[in-house]
This record gives C-alpha cells, structure tokens and sequence, in this order.
C-alpha cells in the first residue's frame, strides 16, 4: 500500500481496520547476492540504495532482535551538517540533503524537523573556533550564522544568562539542522527496501562467518547458514564481535552512550541545543517531552543501560543552562551501545578478506548520517570503490596516519 | 558501580580514572616497528565478557589498578594492584 493523503481518509472511513504490516516478517532463504548484517538505519539504508540505486535486490537484512531494537531507536534524533574536517564536510552535507528528500523517496513520514542546531559558546576562544568552524561549512556550501549574545536570548530566552559560572556568549546556528524520528527512519527504510524485493529478517543472530581462502562466503546464524557473495556489517556496537570472527581487531572500543526524556509538556523550546562548557543537549520532541543527554559513560560496555554518575552529570549540566528543568521529572532513560572509533570518525570500507565490507565507528553521532552512510556503503558494495563523498573513511587510516580528528583529542576513544 | 580497591575498599566508580585494556604492552623504545606501534596505539580486542582493565584511584590512595569485570554486565570479578609490591617493601 502507498501511503498518502487519500489512503489515510480511505482507512480512516473504514475505521483503520485494513491497515497491513509495513513489511514482510521474512524467513532467510539459502542464498543471497548480498547479505547486511544489522538490522538498524545503516544497514536498512543500506539495502534499500542497493535495490533503488544499483539494482541489487537479492538482498537480505539479518538483525538479531527486532527492527529498531538497536541505535537507531535509542539515539536523541539530532541531525546537523556543521562538520570542519574536509574528510567530513562532503559527507555529512550529502547526509543533510537526503533527509530533506527522505520522505518523498521512501514515501513515509519520518518527521523530518529541520528546527535548527544552536551550539552555544562561552568564551572568547570559542566564538573563534566556531567561526572558524562556521567559516569552514560556509566554503563547503553549507549553512552558518554566528550569532551573538543578545541574538540567542532572543530564540532562547530561558536559559540562565545572568549568573551562570560559564556565561553564554552568543552561539553557531545551523538552521538547516534539527531533528527527524529515529524509529520511523527504521521502519520506513525496512518498508521502502521490502518493497523493492529486499527480505527483512529479525530475530536472526549472525554466529559465525564462513570464509573460505581469504574469501567471505557465507554466514552461521541461529536460523542456520546462509551463503552470500559479498557480506556487509552494519552492527553499530557490535562490530568487534563480528570482525572477530573473522580474525579481526579494530580500532574500536564498544562505550554506552545514555539518553534522558521528561514528561510531555507544552512547546518550550523550539530548536535543538547544545551548551559548550558541558557535554550536554537538549530538543522537545513533537510529543512534548524534552530529549537531552551529555557523556558516555566512559568504559568499555556492552550492557545497553548506564550508571547514575552520568545521570548525575547531565542533571547538573542541564540545571547549570536552563534552571526551569529542575522542575521537571524524568520519565525514562536507557542506554546505547555505540563503537568508539580512536579517531571519533566512522569507517567505510572493505576488510583485507574479499566480499566482506564493513560499516563502523559511528561514535555517537552515526544517526544524522544515516541515509549517507547507506548511500555510500552500498555504492562500496555495488561498485567496489569508494563513493567521491566517503572517500577518506578508510579503515588503513590509523596506520597511514590519515586521521580524521575532528575534535583533535588523540587516540583514546572515551575522549571522543 | 562500586570498585573494590585492594588499599581503600569498596568506593563509586566516579573516585577512579579509566584507562582500557590492561593487556596491551608498549614496544620497546627504538627497537619498536610502526606496525607493532600501530598495534599498541590503535587496536583493541574489545571482548563482550571478561575483561581486565586498567583504573586510576585518583580520588584515593593514588594507585593504578587491574580490574576484571565483565563488559555485559558491568561486574566486577576482582581488582588488583596493577604492580604487585615486592614481599617485604615498605607499604
Ligand atoms: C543514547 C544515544 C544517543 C545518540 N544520539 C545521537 C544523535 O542525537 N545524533 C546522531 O547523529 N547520532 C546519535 N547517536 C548515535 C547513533 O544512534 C548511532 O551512531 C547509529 O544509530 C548507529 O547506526 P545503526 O542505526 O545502524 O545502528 P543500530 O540501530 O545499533 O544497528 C545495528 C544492529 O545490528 C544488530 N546486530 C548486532 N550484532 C548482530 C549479530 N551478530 N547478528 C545480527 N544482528 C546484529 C543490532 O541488534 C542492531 O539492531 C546516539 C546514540 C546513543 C546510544
Ligand atoms: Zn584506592
């Protein structure tokens, strides 16, 4: 069924009782042309540009749980472009420009919000290093606006302006910035790809990769094995487990990242931001609920909750900004499992055995590159070279020395 | 999360710096090769299990510790001084 305005009121009048599952719940069959592993907003982009843009649809997504168990249903839905690195910029921008396609392409309403990101500063230095940084997405052709004190009072007239031990001085806007629904980018990819031939398989667990001279060839899963010519990861936190069963190591640590919710309450704040003296953001979501987070919790974890020292840390950094939350109750929180990469960018590439590619190192801002991540990945897959906007996400980087160090704190992956 | 130091007891885990992976060891000065550097700087064994890693008990008696615990769990098997005092040197 296509979803549009006439479907809508068609169900409507029946009562909403002819409505079907948005994809088929797919049993593996022996044998694909391409096998993704993940079932989250990378792998499902993933299969669905290979089917629209390559005409690749033998295709198969094998999640271990369920549709949008993983990151993409725990991330905060932060989507921006206002990256500095050159490695970055292209890639990240082509991003920006297929969420605001998104929802026409895959013909499902994903709340695309393009509400703007507004990253404050709090000293001299760094106004200068968001200029810069402003400056630099600007020759890129992306959008910038620094703007000055009396300009963010006037978006955001309730934070703490007067007292504050970390003064908010003016801040870097990227309008073009903002928020989209995580789940449903899930549920729409998964629905779009299913359309087009691509089977959706969940409660699948990849066990075991099958390589036969240095060649990829199959995979172990707890619904039996599946052969493939090219196999590609897609499984955010879990990707050293899975190059480890190809003798692998990468250069990742698996961290949990947490994420907070309040109770519903009237519109308050219409942007999303972010404070520059803490680790600390904040959106509302169209229900009403603030969505905020700060930190990872700093150790290597692959339990998908945290600990209170976090939750401690974001409370204060949210009262130290805006005071009025206090009053506010949390309603939820949990917790996400993301790779680490020792540089804080993310790896595109295929692995030294043949027909095995590998999509990783998303650190905690992979949700925002979703649809590029899927587009570029699948042109890897598809072509056997690089997409021209992914071209430095090269898993060799580390030991070339051709780091994309983006927030320029080294090799220890918790500082990222 | 509470970490049993061996010279304090029990403490919160926000008393304690975190460092990685215990095992990794540096190559030796001039002698090392870029690969081996790349081996040691870069790449992790990131285990879902068992894990011994190190901790720095800054807001206590200041030493560093090897902490096994288990990464899908978060807890904690045992920790350890992370260099064992010789028998009979001064505490
Ligand atoms: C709390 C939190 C907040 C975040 N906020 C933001 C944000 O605001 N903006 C932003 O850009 N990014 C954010 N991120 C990061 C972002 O969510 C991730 O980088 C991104 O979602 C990862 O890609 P994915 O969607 O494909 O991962 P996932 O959805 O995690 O997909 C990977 C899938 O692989 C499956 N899998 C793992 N192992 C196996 C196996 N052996 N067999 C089969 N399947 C397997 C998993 O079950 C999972 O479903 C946040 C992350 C967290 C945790
Ligand atoms: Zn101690």
């Amino acid at each position: 069924m296509r979803y549009s305005a006439f479907s809508l009121l068609a169900q409507t009048l029946a009562g909403h009782k002819g409505w079907k599952p948005a994809w088929r719940d797919a049993a593996p069959k022996p044998e694909y042309d391409v096998l993704v592993i993940g079932g989250g907003g990378h792998g499902l982009a993933t299969a669905y540009y290979l089917a629209s843009q390559h005409g690749i649809s033998n295709v198969a997504v094998i999640e271990k749980g369920y549709i949008g168990s993983g990151n993409v249903g725990r991330n905060t839905t932060i989507i921006r472009s206002n990256y500095l690195l050159p490695g970055n910029t292209p890639f990240y921008e082509h991003a920006m420009k297929l969420w605001e396609g998104l929802e026409q392409d895959i013909n499902y309403n994903a709340m695309v919000s393009q509400r703007g990101v507004l990253n404050l500063y709090h000293s001299d230095a760094q106004r200068d290093a968001y200029a810069r940084r402003g400056n630099a997405m600007r020759l890129a052709g992306v959008d910038a606006e620094l703007l000055d004190r009396e300009q963010v009072r006037a978006m955001v007239p309730f934070f703490n302006y007067e007292t504050g031990r970390f003064p908010i001085q003016g801040g870097l806007l990227q309008r073009r910035g903002g928020s989209v629904r995580h789940d449903a980018v899930a549920w729409g990819y998964a629905r779009a790809a299913d359309r087009r031939g691509v089977d959706i398989v969940q409660n699948c667990e990849v066990t075991g990769l099958a390589i036969e001279n240095g060649r990829v060839t199959g995979v172990e899963t707890s619904r039996g094995p599946i052969k493939a010519k090219k196999i590609a990861l897609a499984v955010a936190g879990n990707s050293s487990r899975l190059t480890a069963m190809a003798g692998m190591r990468l250069p990742i640590e698996s961290h949990v990242l947490q994420a907070f919710v309040s109770e519903g309450v009237k519109p308050l704040i219409d942007n999303v931001v972010t404070y520059g003296a803490g680790h600390f953001y904040v959106s509302q979501s169209d229900k009403g609920g603030l969505v905020f987070g700060g930190d990872i919790d700093g150790y290597n974890s692959y339990a998908q909750r945290g600990n209170l020292p976090v939750i401690e840390d974001v409370m204060e950094s949210a009262m130290a900004l805006w005071p009025g939350v206090g009053r506010l109750r949390v309603l939820r929180h949990w917790g996400g499992i993301m790779d680490m990469s020792m540089d804080g960018s993310p790896i595109i590439d295929h692995t030294p055995i043949d027909g095995l590619y590998l999509n990783a190192g998303w650190c905690y801002g992979g949700f925002k590159a979703t649809p590029a991540s899927g587009w570029c990945f699948a042109h890897l897959i598809a072509r056997d070279e690089p997409h021209p906007v992914a071209t430095a996400f090269r898993l060799d980087r580390f030991a070339t020395g051709r780091v994309i160090d983006e927030k320029g704190v080294g090799a220890q992956p918790n500082l990222h | 999360m509470r970490i049993p130091c061996p010279h304090c007891g029990a403490r919160d885990a926000q008393e304690f710096t975190y460092l990685g992976d215990a095992n990794p060891k540096r190559p030796d000065g001039m002698e090392a090769t870029e690969a081996a550097m790349f081996e040691y700087v870069y790449q992790r064994d990131n285990p879902a299990g068992r894990f011994r890693e190190l901790w720095y008990h800054g807001a206590g008696c200041h030493a560093w510790l090897v902490v096994t615990r288990d990464t899908r769990t978060h807890a904690i098997e045992a920790a350890e001084p992370a260099k064992p005092t010789k028998a009979g040197a001064a505490a």
